[in-house]
């Protein structure tokens, strides 16, 4: 049995919320470089260039990449040999406040969801999986709410095509439209559960948007990737050849009798940091 | 008034005065107009810009101040129109009462940057919470702006730069 104390895990959260909020992934920046290359459109070509510039503001002066620095979503990957000294929970929505404080994040959290009330830094979402080994991995993913808006779910049948499922995931593409800050990234969740399925599409934007899956699903990505870039809604939606730098899906195991979909979109601040204790 | 001169897709550089509100900033205002109440600040020719700043680092006037989803705010809209107010900042599409709205007042709705926050902190050169501080970041705050840049994204003939992208897809 390896100890790892909860002091430990509250300061690596507070580190990868910092880190996260600041420093736009390089997967991301390469993409959205590549895309202000590929882009013809004077517009779009403008838009690009103040994102990019945008994250060089970010990382030089501390400040946050977006003013939605999101609800935080936080990952642990906990190795079944590992012990931990103290509270998990209190210690990861510790390590969320106190690094959204230090960063002047914003308190974008409230307590209840009906009477509202003052905002605050948390809880997190916490997602817990128990893994082999004696390490905690630990992912924080702060999810803009712009984007987490949009999210869509459907229940298809078990004998629905690749068509109608590819229909539907453009479909809500079109539907986010300008109003998630395109160009986006799509997670999409295939299988499992109805609230599984949620899971795996926004696991699916943990993924570096440059990654290896197996055939068929790389095939699935690359050809919703060209669909949704041709709709033309381009960055900030005014147009352009990039309405997605990156299709991510996972996927898993499901009943005979169905087939749930879920896509989770992020905006072009597609922010998340990992680190391994 | 500027409003009728501006076309859609103008690109513009605003410097002067504008004033955040986002949702429930939005919710409080409508409700104040509609009862008839005194409402914190004066929303003839006013500018309202939908957004929700982060907290602000030692050493900066602002944090990270970009553009929150307008959509949100359709159906107060038609209501701090008519109150007075002659333009909104934001980001992606509006309803067709929005719209009809925005004719109607010749009001005019301008985009900006989504997601661009730290960049657009570089535009504001003052910041005071002027009402609803219980709020937090939902306050509403006046922003002195500089240069502030800005695309008319519907304008007082109530023509939308979305309805003219949306039409190169078919």
């Amino acid at each position: 049995m390896r100890i790892i104390s909860a002091i430990k895990i509250r300061d690596a959260v507070n580190d990868l919320c910092l880190r996260a909020n600041l420093f736009l992934k390089e997967d991301i920046l390469a993409a959205l470089k590549a895309a202000y290359l590929n882009e013809a459109n004077k517009k779009a070509k403008d838009i690009l260039q103040a994102i990019i510039k945008n994250a060089l503001i970010a990382k030089r002066e501390k400040l946050a990449i977006c003013q939605d620095t999101g609800l935080p979503c936080v990952f642990v990957e906990i190795g079944e040999n590992v012990k931990i000294s103290g509270d998990l929970k209190k210690a990861i929505n510790k390590g969320v406040e106190l690094g959204y404080k230090k960063g002047f994040f914003r308190n974008s959290v409230i307590k209840d969801p009906l009477s509202r009330g003052k905002p605050g830094y948390q809880p997190a979402i916490i997602h817990i999986d128990i893994v082999k080994g004696n390490k905690i991995k630990l992912t924080v993913l702060p999810k803009g709410f712009g984007c987490e808006n949009k999210v869509q779910l459907r229940m298809f049948k078990p004998t629905a095509s690749i068509v109608e499922i590819k229909k539907f995931i453009v479909q809500t593409i079109k539907d986010a439209g300008p109003d998630a800050c395109p160009p986006y990234v799509v997670g999409v969740g295939i299988g499992g559960t109805a609230d599984y399925a949620c899971f795996l599409a926004k696991k699916a934007l943990l993924k570096n948007i440059v990654h290896s899956s197996g055939f068929i699903v790389h095939r699935l990505e690359r050809e919703l990737l060209k669909e949704i870039n041709k709709l033309n809604i381009g960055p900030m939606g005014l147009g352009g050849k990039t309405t997605a730098l990156a299709v991510n899906i996972e996927t898993y195991p499901t009943h005979i009798a169905g087939l749930p979909v879920c896509v989770n979109i992020s905006c072009h601040a597609l922010r998340s940091a990992s680190e391994i204790i | 008034m500027l409003n009728t001169k501006l076309k859609v897709g103008d690109k513009i550089f605003f410097s002067g005065t504008i004033y955040t509100a986002r949702d429930q900033a939005h919710k409080r205002l409508a409700e104040a107009i509609k009862k008839g109440r005194r409402f914190p600040i004066d929303l003839k020719g006013a500018i309202i810009y939908y957004c929700g700043p982060t907290k602000t680092p030692k050493g900066k006037i602002i944090g990270s101040c970009g553009p929150t989803t307008s959509s949100r705010m359709d159906e107060f809209t038609p209501i701090l129109l008519k109150a007075g107010v002659a333009g909104m900042i934001g980001k992606g599409s509006r309803s067709q009462e929005v719209i009809r709205a925005i004719k109607k007042y010749k009001a005019v709705y301008f985009l900006t940057h989504a997601g661009c926050g730290a960049l657009l902190s570089k535009y504001v050169k003052k910041v005071k919470p002027v009402a609803y501080k219980d709020l937090g970041p939902e306050a509403i705050y006046q922003l002195e702006v500089k240069d502030f840049p800005l695309i008319v994204g519907i304008d007082a003939r109530g023509n939308s730069i979305y309805k003219e992208a949306s039409t190169k897809i078919k």
